[in-house]
């Protein structure tokens, strides 16, 4: 499936073909020391420092920010990044760091950004020298992020500076990140249109008014963190869009979070699966395979009828949800323009979730060992990935919230509370 | 081999699939269907088949029966993906016509190769309906399996037994019979009105088709109307079975999708406890995920669709993971559309009970949704 097809131009078969022999000739080596499972689950500056050197070599030869414009790093092409991460993905090499600077903070940047401030911060945020990170959950503003209450206001006799105080929450990759992406209330009169979009050098105000202290998340990594702002001042020329703009600026990230925005992410990561022409989107693939050599309760788990049965429910799913974005592509059998891509991000987080937890199944006692134990099956992958599955049907809107946009935007049935 | 991006959906196909929605919406918009197929409620009225045969003689001048019959032959000879597409927009009408079992006969007499299947071809492209009797009383799917026996006389065969759940038979001008020999499984034309068969009309629960078991005592078929010699059929019925197992899942996925519309429009307008229902997530998130299962569904009949013409290998994978998607979406789609309708849709005025029982009776057809699991995790696993 993933092969070139009548479809792409000759230019964009060149770049396939550039794509593919750049990365024979480029993997990097193996990883010196244990990557977590998703680099929001990075902890340790040597496992960053892997990372970085790799997305900053695949951007210097043109695989990342492909589709940008050429004046703020990207490479000017049309739908070229979809081939780039296709050919990344079937080279199996490892995943970028800088994932909420590629898939939130660049294409916020891009539709709302002054060309200065994009000029400035894409091209190291492409290559991976800054690090970004993501400011809008609070602890009393989950779901509801409209009800945020870290607070900017302009600096008392200065309109070119803002004082911010607050606090954030669940923030990934804060303690490497030279930025943040920031949503702030400035108005505390009005819930929507009192809300503004930032981005702050959080590394440079390290200990001037931004701490960063780490959460442990239930899968006992830590990786995340909340951020304290006391008095932090910031320049108005790191706003983005107007004052009381930011929650239609939110609505850019989210909708890029969630898979659903105009701008292909670049993103890198072997999952293919060589078992068969389409590649897995969620790890079935991997589960299949676990359950070919484990044994539970004492027989062969792949001889057992139920588990096949379940396994078989998610091969099916797997392979529906990886062909209906080919259903959005084609013009007569579009039912909803928003329909299928709006999914995406629901449907894919709840089968790795059910993935992950068959996997447990199939392992049946040794599904009790952790990641620390020399006999845990896979290294404890799956008993750790059950766990932070929950990262993903939680974050950037939960199942729940997700059900209501969807019913909404795409059903149109009434707003929900 | 690849398939292709767009599943060789072509501008052809998409006006076609434009064209019959807007064609069945304007000839029969679902209060015409209830009055054709729901004047009677007396579950022991005697079987009657409800279907409009001008309806049916429109869509025949308009090529719909003829769309996988090659150029060659006199057809349409549009690729698989165009007629699942038609079958989801006739299901989305609830149409009761013999097409796509007509559709499927043709996917049959294709694989016959032979050149009796290509004079059985021409009384489709004539405009006669066609209908499958390949199944037993044990309700088989599996290839090998007839209730039906074919002993060689002087020139042809002599069937005798019975076909069980023949699908539109009522409506069928002649069979595809299945039938066992000395040799194997073989395939047979047979009319509707031959000598020594008859058809007795089961009681179903679909109002929108009709069922049959049928008697074969001493049928003489001619050398002509041998399809498929015993022991070629096993092998013509393997390489039909994607596109009969594709297309019942299109059928399914056209009335999933008139089962999820009609069902948020009832939750978008009616009110109580001073919303629409819609307000409430109790109703709005299982409408999602009906969305989500159709939605999977459906790009599995387009990949099951597309491989059948384009990577043959693994069309019988994706045909059979399209049913078994398929039937999840007829099982959750009509208890949520009758649930979420509350009091009215357990009516027999309203609507929703027409699909309701088409998808019952969809959900059965060519193997459900745990058949077609268990076939599949030998296909892909391995046998235990």
């Amino acid at each position: 499936m993933t092969d070139s097809t009548p479809q792409e131009s000759p230019d964009q078969q060149t770049f396939r073909k550039y794509c593919r022999e750049w990365l024979q000739d480029n993997l990097p080596p193996a990883p010196p020391v244990i990557l977590p499972q998703m680099a929001i689950g990075l902890m340790y500056t040597e496992q960053l420092d892997y990372l970085v050197q790799w997305q900053k070599s695949a951007f210097d030869a043109g695989l990342v920010g492909c589709d940008y414009p050429r004046n703020c790093g990207g490479g000017g092409h049309e739908n070229y990044q979809r081939i780039a991460n296709e050919e990344m993905h079937k080279a199996k090499t490892p995943y970028f760091p800088n994932v909420i600077g590629l898939g939130m903070a660049a294409p916020t940047l891009f539709y709302h950004a002054s060309d200065e401030l994009k000029q400035r911060l894409l091209p190291k945020l492409f290559s991976a020298e800054e690090i970004w990170c993501q400011g809008f959950s609070e602890p009393g503003a989950g779901s509801d992020l409209a009800s945020v209450q870290t607070f900017a206001e302009p600096k008392p006799g200065d309109d070119h500076k803002w004082i911010i105080n607050g606090q954030k929450v669940w923030t990934s990759l804060a303690h490497f990140a030279s930025w943040m992406i920031l949503l702030a209330r400035t108005d505390k009169s009005d819930k929507y249109n009192g809300l503004s979009y930032f981005v702050v050098p959080i590394k440079a105000a390290l200990g001037k008014g931004v701490t960063v202290k780490p959460l442990i998340k239930a899968s006992g990594e830590t990786g995340f963190n909340e951020v304290l702002f006391e008095n932090l001042e910031i320049d108005d020329a790191y706003r983005l869009d107007e004052v009381g703009k930011g929650w239609q600026v939110a609505m850019t990230t989210l909708t890029h979070e969630r898979g659903a925005g105009a701008l292909v992410m670049p993103s890198a990561g072997g999952q293919a699966d060589d078992d068969s022409d389409s590649s897995s989107i969620s790890g079935v693939g991997d589960v299949l395979r676990l359950a070919r050599n484990s044994y539970r309760f004492g027989k062969r788990a792949v001889d057992d009828p139920l588990i096949r049965d379940q396994l078989v429910k998610l091969l099916i799913r797997d392979e529906g949800l990886s062909r209906s974005m080919g259903v959005h592509n084609v013009d007569g059998l579009r039912e909803h323009p928003s329909r299928i891509p709006m999914q995406g991000k629901l449907a894919v987080t709840e089968l790795m979730q059910d993935a992950a937890a068959l996997a447990l199944e199939i392992e049946g006692a040794s599904s009790s060992l952790y990641v620390a134990d020399s006999n845990a099956p896979e290294k404890g992958r799956w008993s750790m990935g059950y766990i932070n599955s929950f990262a993903n049907t939680i974050a950037a809107g939960t199942s729940e919230v997700q059900r209501n946009i969807l019913g909404e935007r795409v059903l149109g049935m009434p707003k929900s509370k | 081999m690849t398939l292709p991006k767009d599943f060789g959906f072509s501008e052809e196909a998409s006006l076609l699939k434009q064209t019959s929605r807007d064609f069945l919406q304007n000839k029969l918009p679902t209060e015409k269907l209830h009055q054709l197929v729901a004047d009677d409620p007396d579950s022991f009225r005697s079987p009657v088949a409800k279907w409009d045969r001008e309806l049916w003689r429109e869509m025949t001048a308009l090529g719909w029966s003829t769309l996988s019959i090659p150029d060659s032959l006199g057809g349409l000879g549009m690729p698989a993906v165009a007629v699942a597409g038609l079958v989801e927009e006739t299901s989305r009408a609830a149409l009761p016509s013999p097409l796509m079992s007509t559709l499927q006969a043709c996917f049959v007499l294709a694989a016959c190769e032979s050149e009796h299947a290509n004079t059985a071809l021409q009384k489709i492209l004539s405009g006669q309906a066609a209908t499958l009797a390949i199944t037993d009383q044990f309700g088989s799917w599996d290839a090998q399996d007839s209730g039906v026996s074919a002993t060689p006389v002087s020139d042809g065969y002599r069937l005798n037994g019975t076909a069980w759940f023949v699908q539109d038979a009522a409506k069928a001008d002649f069979y595809i019979v299945k039938a066992k020999g000395d040799e194997g499984i073989g395939l047979f034309s047979v009319d509707a009105g031959a000598a020594g068969l008859n058809a007795s009309p089961d009681h179903i629960v679909d109002l929108t088709r009709d069922q049959a078991h049928i008697d074969f005592s001493n049928v003489e078929v001619a050398d002509s109307a041998v399809l498929a010699l015993p022991g070629c059929g096993v092998g013509a019925m393997h390489v039909a079975e994607p596109a009969i197992l594709t297309l019942i899942a299109a059928d399914i996925v056209g009335a999933g999708e008139w089962q999820l519309q009609t069902t948020v429009e009832y939750a978008k307008t009616r009110v109580q406890f001073d919303h629409p229902l819609g307000f409430f997530q109790a109703v709005k998130h299982p409408l999602v995920d009906l969305m989500l299962l159709i939605d999977q569904a459906r790009a599995l009949v387009y990949t099951a669709a597309c491989a059948i013409d384009h990577e043959p290998r693994h069309a019988e994978k994706y045909a059979r993971m399209a049913k078994a998607a398929a039937c999840e979406v007829a099982a959750f789609g009509s208890r949520k559309s009758m649930q979420l309708h509350g009091g009215i849709g357990y009516t027999w005025e309203c609507f929703v009970q027409i699909y309701f029982k088409r998808q019952i009776h969809n959900q059965m057809l060519f193997g459900d949704a745990a058949y077609q699991r268990t076939k599949l995790a030998d296909l892909i696993i391995g046998t235990a």
